[in-house]
């Protein structure tokens, strides 16, 4: 155990107890505290158990889950609890959602992001909108989750950051933690909230470490929050683009630019508050989102920006985004399809009127 | 045995070149020449093989994650193949698809596919493109699927679809025991997945997927039919990955290596070369110099690879629509 001297979560937090941990290893601890904390809620999703003995029928853990998220889970919670699922996209979020309907809190591990269209029907028409068709009379207490984004070679059904079409549909929540500290805090609560909640896991996070709190905390779903304080620019980032806007902003100090990163963490509902107040002290913001650009957060938070922040800005609202095409398998071209810090800097000075 | 001698000779240079290109892709992979992930069929030789040998150009197929053996039995190029695992701009897409992707619009190949049960459906389409044109005779569709894409309610509708619409359709799955880590003892209901078609109304057999004379025959009938204009057959062949799930994956987790050594003694190239010997139906030396061809072959395909050079970055742009009035490029 350690103490932070400083750490992500800013003033107010030297001292706390916690440790340095890899982000899929603070995933999995906070599924299993969850799970020890309520016994309704169990997870799904395929190859869960990673394969059975032929003769003792004893789940094998081979892959500890897609990802390696949820080792050891199996052998801990059981196989009712570590619920394996056949290749049913479809079938099992249908079912998680029926059975969130009659009182369970299910987590379904959706394994690449991607393959959410396969069981979109069920998210988009029974999930999202049970409660609000049927008047109130009912909740769908579920929790998803599934890894995005480019950069690991996986082509263009692999590698999809479309969270933009999940915010797009009311009664659905959407986050997206960047490090270890806000996953904690986002998948806590995600499985705590009566509404389904989708939270998305950018691939390049999985690996990376940061300072944990050991309190049992929830980040509040809806919040941002400032990665790092500054006066000249706004980098607005999410998952992993929060990462790509700290790096930019190292990057611009060194030539005496100033920027303020604000995390987004949550983008249905969102921060709209932490957006102008940023924009309305720096007067300058460069959005930054791997998703591809039409209809993307990034123009969304380009417009209520517009909407509610315009007599503060000395310049046009600035996204920095993916193309509008799918992911190349070449890494040559996923590199230039991934926004990157030197896109984010060359953004900046050009909006500074600076070179 | 009623094989011609070329037909023969075919299946023995199809198989063996199956069986290299995915050994040389692996020992790349591992080298860290291709640029991402890649599945192996090697093992699963005789399915695609056996199917193929009744197909042309302008029969089509839909193919999975796992798909060079489908591509290879549908006579692409393996210089190309190679390539696009390299991610190079010679591969088979420009370096933009990968493993995952690789296809053939000319050769009657609908492309790999990474969604598990995606291309079902398409090997269906071309089905129906065939009936809407006449041609049934000369244009079969083929969907090839594991054991898991059996689980996929696409696969249900689509067996429906082909029996209703009468398509000339085959559902190739290859069952080869596993879904990444998960037997299809755990996952698939039946014991059969091939009697799902009784339900479906069609045809199903199971068929020895290690044995490429059994699916040469059972897929002659099955295309036969189709040709026919009598509609959908499911074949369910069982087989055996020898890899992993994809070129990281450590089998030892989660298979016996009694079981891995059981396939390994049924192996569907040595099957063919025992029987073939047996019934002089081909001679060692012409065996021998198929292999020695497929060596070279080989050396030739990483070669290529390695020499070619990268796509242009413009090429990221290129191809997302035939045609569309804004700028891709994103808004940096
Ligand atoms: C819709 C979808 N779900 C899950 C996956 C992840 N995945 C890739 S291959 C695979 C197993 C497929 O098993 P099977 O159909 O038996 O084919 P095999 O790998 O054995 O050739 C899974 C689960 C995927 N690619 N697409
Ligand atoms: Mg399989």
């Amino acid at each position: 155990m350690t103490t932070s001297q400083t750490n992500p979560l800013g003033p107010g937090y030297e001292g706390v107890a916690g440790s340095e941990m890899r982000f899929r290893d603070i995933f999995r601890d906070t599924l299993r505290a969850e799970m020890n904390r309520d016994d309704d809620v169990f997870l799904m999703g395929e190859d869960i158990s990673g394969g059975f003995d032929k003769d003792t029928k004893e789940p094998l853990d081979a892959w500890g889950g897609p990802f390696a998220a949820t080792k050891g889970l199996v052998q801990e919670f059981g196989v009712e609890r570590i619920r394996d699922a056949p290749i049913s996209e479809a079938g099992f979020v249908g079912a998680a959602v029926g059975s969130a309907l009659t009182g369970m809190r299910p987590v379904v591990d959706l394994m690449y992001f991607d393959f959410v269209t396969v069981a979109f029907d069920q998210l988009l028409s029974n999930a999202a909108k049970s409660r609000y068709m049927f008047g109130g009379q009912t909740k769908v207490p579920l929790t998803l989750f599934a890894r995005s984004g480019a950069g690991t070679g996986h082509a263009a059904q692999h590698s999809e950051s479309f969270y933009s079409m999940l915010a797009h549909i009311p009664g659905l929540k959407v986050v997206v933690p960047s490090d270890p500290y806000s996953v904690k805090g986002l998948l806590a609560a995600a499985i705590r909230d009566d509404d389904p909640v989708f939270l998305v896991n950018d691939k390049k996070l999985i690996n990376l470490t940061g300072f944990v709190p050991d309190e049992d905390y929830v980040i509040e779903l809806g919040k941002g929050r400032y990665m790092r304080r500054g006066a000249d620019v706004t980098l607005v980032g999410m998952s992993y683009t929060s990462v790509v806007c700290q790096k930019a902003a190292e990057q611009l100090a060194e030539i005496g630019i100033d920027a303020e990163v604000i995390d987004m963490m949550s983008l249905s509902p969102f921060d709209e508050d932490i957006l102008i107040e940023s924009v309305a002290k720096t007067n300058n913001v460069v959005i930054v989102d791997e998703d591809t650009p039409r209809a993307s957060m990034a123009s969304e938070f380009a417009a209520v920006i517009a909407d509610k922040a315009f007599d503060h800005l000395d310049a046009p609202v600035k996204r920095v985004t993916s193309p509008h095409s799918p992911v190349p398998y070449n890494s040559a071209l996923e590199q230039e399809f991934m926004p990157q810090p030197a896109d984010v800097v060359g953004t900046v000075k050009n909006l500074l009127g600076r070179e | 045995m009623d094989i011609s001698k070329e037909k023969l000779e075919w299946i023995y240079t199809t198989m063996y070149r199956i069986r290299r290109f995915e050994e040389t892709m692996l020992e790349q992979t591992l080298k860290g020449n291709s640029m991402g992930v890649a599945h192996t069929s090697d093992g699963q030789e005789a399915p695609p093989t056996g199917i193929c040998a009744h197909l042309t150009d302008k029969d089509w197929i839909g193919s999975t994650h796992r798909g060079h053996g489908h591509c290879i039995s549908k006579g692409l190029e393996t210089d190309k193949m190679m390539a696009e695992v390299f991610g190079k701009a010679t591969g088979q897409c420009g370096g933009k698809g990968g493993s995952m992707h690789i296809s053939d619009f000319s050769k009657g190949m609908l492309g790999a596919n990474g969604i598990v049960g995606a291309s079902i459906p398409l090997a269906v389409g071309a089905a129906l493109t065939a009936k809407l044109k006449g041609i049934e005779n000369e244009s079969v569709g083929v969907s090839f699927f594991g054991d898991g894409a059996s689980s996929q309610g696409v696969l249900h509708e689509a067996m429906n679809l082909a029996s209703v619409w009468k398509l000339p359709v085959i559902f190739a799955c290859e069952n080869n025991g596993y879904a990444e880590a998960t037997p299809s003892w755990y996952a698939v209901s039946a014991e059969d997945i091939a009697s799902r078609a009784e339900g479906y109304g069609m045809p199903g057999v199971v068929v020895d997927g290690m044995d490429v004379f059994a699916v040469y025959d059972a897929a002659g009938e099955a295309i036969a039919r189709a040709r026919a204009g009598e509609g959908p057959t499911f074949i369910e062949m069982k087989t055996y990955r020898y890899h992993g799930h994809f070129h990281a994956d450590d089998t030892s987790k989660y298979r016996k290596p009694e079981e891995e050594e059981y396939y390994k003694n049924l192996d569907a190239i040595k099957h063919f070369e025992r029987t073939v010997l047996k019934q002089k139906l081909m001679t060692e030396k012409k065996l021998k110099s198929i292999r020695d061809d497929i060596e070279k072959e080989m050396l030739h395909a990483v070669e290529f690879a390695l020499s070619s050079p990268m796509p242009d970055i413009s090429t990221l742009y290129d191809d997302v629509y035939v045609n569309y009035s804004n700028p891709i490029a994103g808004l940096r």
